[in-house]
């Protein structure tokens, strides 16, 4: 088993956690941060499973690069949103 | 010529964020004018010179971003163009009466022009998946507009499905680009094989767009924030928002990965179909506020889309192609009748200042455009000749026929029979009552915006012919409708 193998399997881990953990956790923070390291298992598999297939390759990082920005601007608006939603009286864990 | 479709909604996104509010105002009608007249310049230009592929910045892909201008990705940019047009009219009315609300819809609005537009030009799985994200940004962010209670849970909730979706999309293209180094549509449908990756690739990409398509039983988010959101929103979120993850899972399960589906799954997808079909009506004959009612509506007729999977996948030749142009035809038909639909009820809200189906006596006397734009949309949804709704629902019982599937021909029929049965409430209540209380006078241009719509979705049966003409110039066409293994 190479490295990039290993990262693929604990980023496929990490991903069936947080999914677990997204579905069962009522509290809107807690899915929002669920969200954030299912992110992080997707990333780990996008880098580690082609490069243990085809070695080392520029695209998957140029992706996971885009990824992250793309996750922590939907984490914003979802703070942002949940912070509205509490001041306007909103429960966060209905 | 390709990449003006998305400078212009960007270019006008920052322009609207920046500009004084006055300035704002000015600059909208140019701006539609610019983006209709460059989808349809682009048509134009496909019909005379077939499909074009363009990289971006001259970077060639893999790291360059290509997009690609066919038949199927025109109609459907000529298509935004035009209903976003009719949108931002209605929307440059009804706003008057929201100004802070008006700030951001502009940036939002043009931003959703660019994430769709993205999304139909894509070229490769990971292009559409920065599209989906943008669009589910700007979508969540419209309906958070009022930021009131209400919406603003609904904006949640919608926002956690949007990004659990394209998450699940996310990893579905992580392991396509494991097992085969490649991004791009066109080689992957040469190369993806039935093999459990792919598979279970495709798996994970589908729960991530069917939750994003409000496909029953994952469609708990739609009725609220489509519901809830203000009617130029809902208008545009109805008709184009949810399209655009269809249309990727279209391009999934016919094209890219067209060797690894099997018919059991294509039927299992039909059968989700049916069930939007039956709970989205059932529901919409059960809620007490119209704008629900017009909300589990798009639940429904967009169950319809799913019968494409049953209809298309493992059967004759002929029959995918009759499945395939219906489903394209429901897809403009409904995009038309819902906006317009959309718009309508919106006009009629703000003119009785409430929005509770029992209490709409009288609106036929008072508010007669607006009730005759929602009568011709009905006529399109109930698949009533002559219109675009009739003939996509006739394309797709004749593709039921000729592949023998008369358990999806019940499924349509039914359908139908629900749709008549939930519109009919309305005229009810409108035709029979007399009004309860003061009805409100409204602009003329929020009446007809709607019509507009609703007169584009009746002609659409006249001219079908053209849409699916110009289907045909595509590279991606030929290998959909045949389909399958």
């Amino acid at each position: 088993m190479t490295i990039d193998l290993w990262y693929a399997a604990v980023g496929a881990v990490i991903v069936a956690l947080s999914v677990f953990a997204f579905l069962t956790s009522k509290h809107l923070m807690k899915k929002l941060l669920a969200f954030n390291i299912m992110g992080s298992g997707v990333f780990l598999i996008m880098v580690g499973l082609p490069q243990h297939q085809h070695g080392v390759d520029p695209v998957p990082q140029a992706l996971v690069l885009t990824g992250i920005v793309v996750a922590v601007s939907a984490t914003a608006l979802a703070l942002v949103l949940l912070r509205r939603y509490v001041r306007a009286g909103g429960n966060p864990a209905p | 010529m390709t990449p003006i479709l998305l400078i212009i909604p960007l270019a006008f996104a920052i322009l609207t964020l920046l500009l004084p509010r006055h300035w704002v105002r000015a600059i909208i009608i140019p701006g539609l004018v610019l983006q209709v007249g460059a989808a349809v310049l682009l048509c134009m230009e496909i019909y005379q010179h077939g499909p074009q592929d363009y990289a971006l910045g001259d970077w060639q892909a893999p790291l360059g971003i290509s997009l690609i201008a066919d038949g199927f990705s025109v109609t459907l940019l000529a298509l935004t163009a035009l209903i976003a047009a009719l949108c931002a009219i209605y929307a440059q009315y009804f706003l008057t009466r929201y100004p802070r609300e008006q700030r951001y819809f502009w940036p939002l609005f043009w931003f959703l022009l660019a994430a769709l537009n993205g999304i139909w030009l894509a070229g490769d799985l990971f292009n559409l998946y920065v599209g989906l994200e943008l669009l589910g940004l700007s979508a969540v962010g419209m309906v958070a507009l009022t930021a009131e209670k209400t919406t603003l849970k609904a904006a949640l909730d919608y926002l956690y499905a949007a990004l659990f979706g394209s998450l699940a999309y996310l990893a579905g293209v992580a392991l396509l680009y494991g097992a085969y180094g490649t991004l791009s549509i066109a080689q992957l449908s040469d190369m993806a094989a039935a093999n459990p990756t792919t598979q279970v690739a495709l798996a994970l990409m589908t729960v991530g767009l069917l939750l994003k398509t409000a496909i029953f039983p994952l469609h708990y988010w739609l009725p609220p924030a489509h519901g809830g959101a203000l009617a130029p929103v809902s208008a545009l979120l109805s008709a184009l928002v949810v399209k655009a993850s269809f249309y990727i899972l279209a391009l999934l399960w016919l094209d890219v990965g067209a060797l690894a589906v099997t018919v059991t799954a294509a039927q299992a997808m039909g059968a989700l179909g049916a069930g939007a079909i039956f709970w989205g009506s059932w529901q919409a004959f059960q809620t007490r506020q119209i704008k629900m009612l017009v909300a589990y509506s798009t639940v429904a007729q967009l169950g319809y889309l799913m019968l494409l999977f049953p209809l298309a996948i493992g059967v004759s030749e002929a029959a995918a192609q009759l499945a395939w142009q219906g489903t394209i035809l429901h897809l403009l038909a409904h995009a038309f009748a819902k906006a317009a639909m959309f718009l309508a009820v919106g006009t009629l809200v703000l003119a009785l200042g409430h929005g509770r189906i029992n209490d709409f006596g009288g609106v036929s006397q008072r508010n007669p455009v607006a009730l005759f734009a929602f009568g011709l949309s009905a006529v399109s949804l109930m698949g009533l000749p002559p219109s675009g709704g009739f003939n996509a629902k006739w394309l797709l019982l004749q593709s039921a026929i000729a592949s023998g599937q008369w358990h999806w021909f019940v499924v349509m029929i039914i359908g139908g029979l629900l749709t008549a049965a939930y519109v009919f409430r309305v005229f009810r209540v409108s035709f029979l009552q007399s009004a309860k209380h003061e009805i409100q006078d409204t602009h003329p241009a929020l009446q007809l915006s709607a019509l507009a719509l609703a007169l584009m979705a009746i002609a659409l049966g006249f001219v079908s012919e053209l849409p699916l003409s110009l289907m045909n110039l595509t590279d991606i066409a030929p290998a959909t409708m045949g389909g399958t293994p």
